[in-house]
């Protein structure tokens, strides 16, 4: 089943590790939070995106299904 | 024999018609003579009466009500309870609507929430009321005269007074508030965790007295007037250059001359309306023309939101006006999403360099950060601010130019038509 990303803002701190690990699916603004490409997940990039989900300090990265 | 005639709406008040008969707010006495008795019997059947009604929320986002009360009745019953707020706290500066309301026909609100509350399976009654304007103790004196008439549904009803912050007054914010928490927006809908994490309904307080009333008259007295997709009256805080600025109930469906008609009409020429609210947009005056509902006006990209209309006369400055309200918008941050706390000061910023400062690489910076933070907070200010000022760009578009180009304009040093009030000093709290 197909995810894509999704950033609890009120946790999000400015990290940057999610940008770091996928910077294909995740940009920072120029404050240093995430910009979320709308994309799901690429089955290549399925073990950097849990990877980003579990290294996120402050746990406000997420994988949801992309329904559609 | 002939087909039923449909009855019209005769134009009468109908939330304000306990007010309208003296003038003062209207006592118990007065509520039960205007509007007849309170209608438990209508609970159980609350939901599909509502929802057949076609009510739409009154605070902003026009959602049909039924379909509100129906995830709350539902998502209860599986978590065990459910919490019914009223939300008076209309922190928009340029309404006036719900503190009319609770101060006018407080009897019509708390009976809508009372029915609300049965029909949702709610154990208490929250109400939910601006700081600092007596409200709180009017309504307090409202439910204990309904207690000593042993009027309403036999559940508690309380008072609190969140914080006087922008996004104090949004949903989940009151929820949380009501819950012990800070007045700060969450993540998750009320409907599904609100206060102490619960589903709660948290209404605006014109719309539960919307369902007050259709829970005695049915719903298709409610439809008889308003349009078929957006039912009933609705209440207009008219503002601006108009001879009287008040608040006047219509049906949903007048145009905007119809709703600057009912204030006396313009006092000077026009440029622009700013419908909605402070987080709502400028429209040019040919939307006049148009219904003020959400219909009518999605083609020019705005909508009625929660009943503001403000008039801005020709001789005064959009900009200097929109600049205004968005850096006093920017200092109402609840502090917690990024784009939102760094990125409306920024926009705001921009936006007064344009003014200004004639600087076209902020007209570029603003352009592109309008992109950036729209949609990425928690909750809806930012996105209320980008609107804004969208639409000022686009509705002041020669004035931008004019400005960038050094030939100001005399309304800079004019009287501000939008009013921001002193911002809530940091000692306000979130509490």
């Amino acid at each position: 089943m197909s995810e894509k990303f999704a950033v609890n803002m009120i946790e999000c701190d400015g990290h940057g590790l999610c940008a770091e690990l996928v910077p294909e699916l995740i940009r920072l603004d120029e404050w240093g939070y995430p910009i979320l490409a709308p994309a799901p997940v690429p089955p290549q990039l399925a073990k950097h995106a849990k990877k980003a989900v579990a290294l996120c300090p402050k746990l406000a990265l997420s994988l949801t299904p992309d329904r559609r | 024999m002939s087909a039923p005639m449909r009855v019209r709406y005769d134009g009468r008040p109908r939330l304000l018609a306990g007010w309208a008969a003296t003038g003062r707010p209207a006592v118990l006495a007065e509520h039960a003579q205007v509007n007849g008795p309170l209608p438990t019997g209508a609970a159980p059947h609350l939901v599909e009466l509502v929802g057949a009604a076609g009510l739409r929320g009154r605070g902003g986002a026009w959602f049909p009500t039924g379909r509100k009360l129906a995830a709350v009745a539902e998502h209860g019953a599986r978590a065990g309870t459910a919490y019914v707020v009223v939300n008076g706290v209309e922190s928009e500066p340029a309404a006036g609507k719900d503190k009319l309301l609770l101060r006018a026909v407080p009897h019509l609100v708390l009976d809508g929430a009372e029915l609300a509350a049965l029909a949702v399976g709610a154990k208490e009654v929250t109400v939910a009321v601006h700081r600092g304007t007596g409200l709180a103790a009017a309504v307090g004196a409202a439910i204990a005269e309904r207690a000593a008439h042993r009027w309403g549904s036999g559940l508690p009803v309380t008072v609190v007074e969140p914080p006087r912050w922008y996004v104090s007054s949004e949903s989940t914010a009151v929820a949380n508030f009501v819950g012990g928490g800070p007045g700060k927006p969450r993540n998750d809908s009320a409907y599904r965790r609100g206060v102490k994490g619960k589903p709660t309904l948290v209404s605006n307080a014109e719309t539960l007295a919307h369902v007050a009333l259709i829970a005695r008259h049915g719903p298709d007295w409610f439809r008889e007037a308003g349009t078929p997709e957006a039912p009933g009256t609705a209440l207009f805080t008219v503002g601006g250059a108009v001879h009287r600025r008040a608040v006047y109930e219509l049906p949903v469906g007048a145009t905007g001359n119809d709703v600057l008609r009912m204030a006396g009409g313009p006092t000077e020429q026009l440029q622009a309306v700013l419908l909605g609210g402070y987080g709502g947009s400028w429209v040019g005056v040919d939307a006049l023309t148009r219904p003020f509902t959400p219909e009518g006006l999605k083609p020019m990209g705005a909508s009625p939101g929660a009943g503001v209309v403000v008039a801005l006369p020709a001789g005064a400055c959009g900009l200097a006006e929109t600049v205004r309200v968005a850096s006093w918008m920017a200092s109402q941050n609840a502090r917690q999403c990024g784009p939102c706390f760094n990125g409306l000061p920024a926009i705001a910023d921009d936006l007064a360099r344009v003014t200004w400062g004639r600087d076209r690489a902020a007209l570029q910076r603003l352009r592109h950060r309008l992109g950036v933070v729209d949609g990425r907070g928690a909750c809806a200010h930012p996105d209320g601010v980008v609107r804004l000022v969208a639409s000022a760009l686009a509705v002041f578009a020669a004035d931008v130019a004019r400005h960038l180009a050094g030939n100001g304009c005399a309304g800079l040093w004019r009287q501000p038509v939008l009013v921001v009030p002193q911002p809530p000093d940091v000692s306000e709290g979130w509490r």
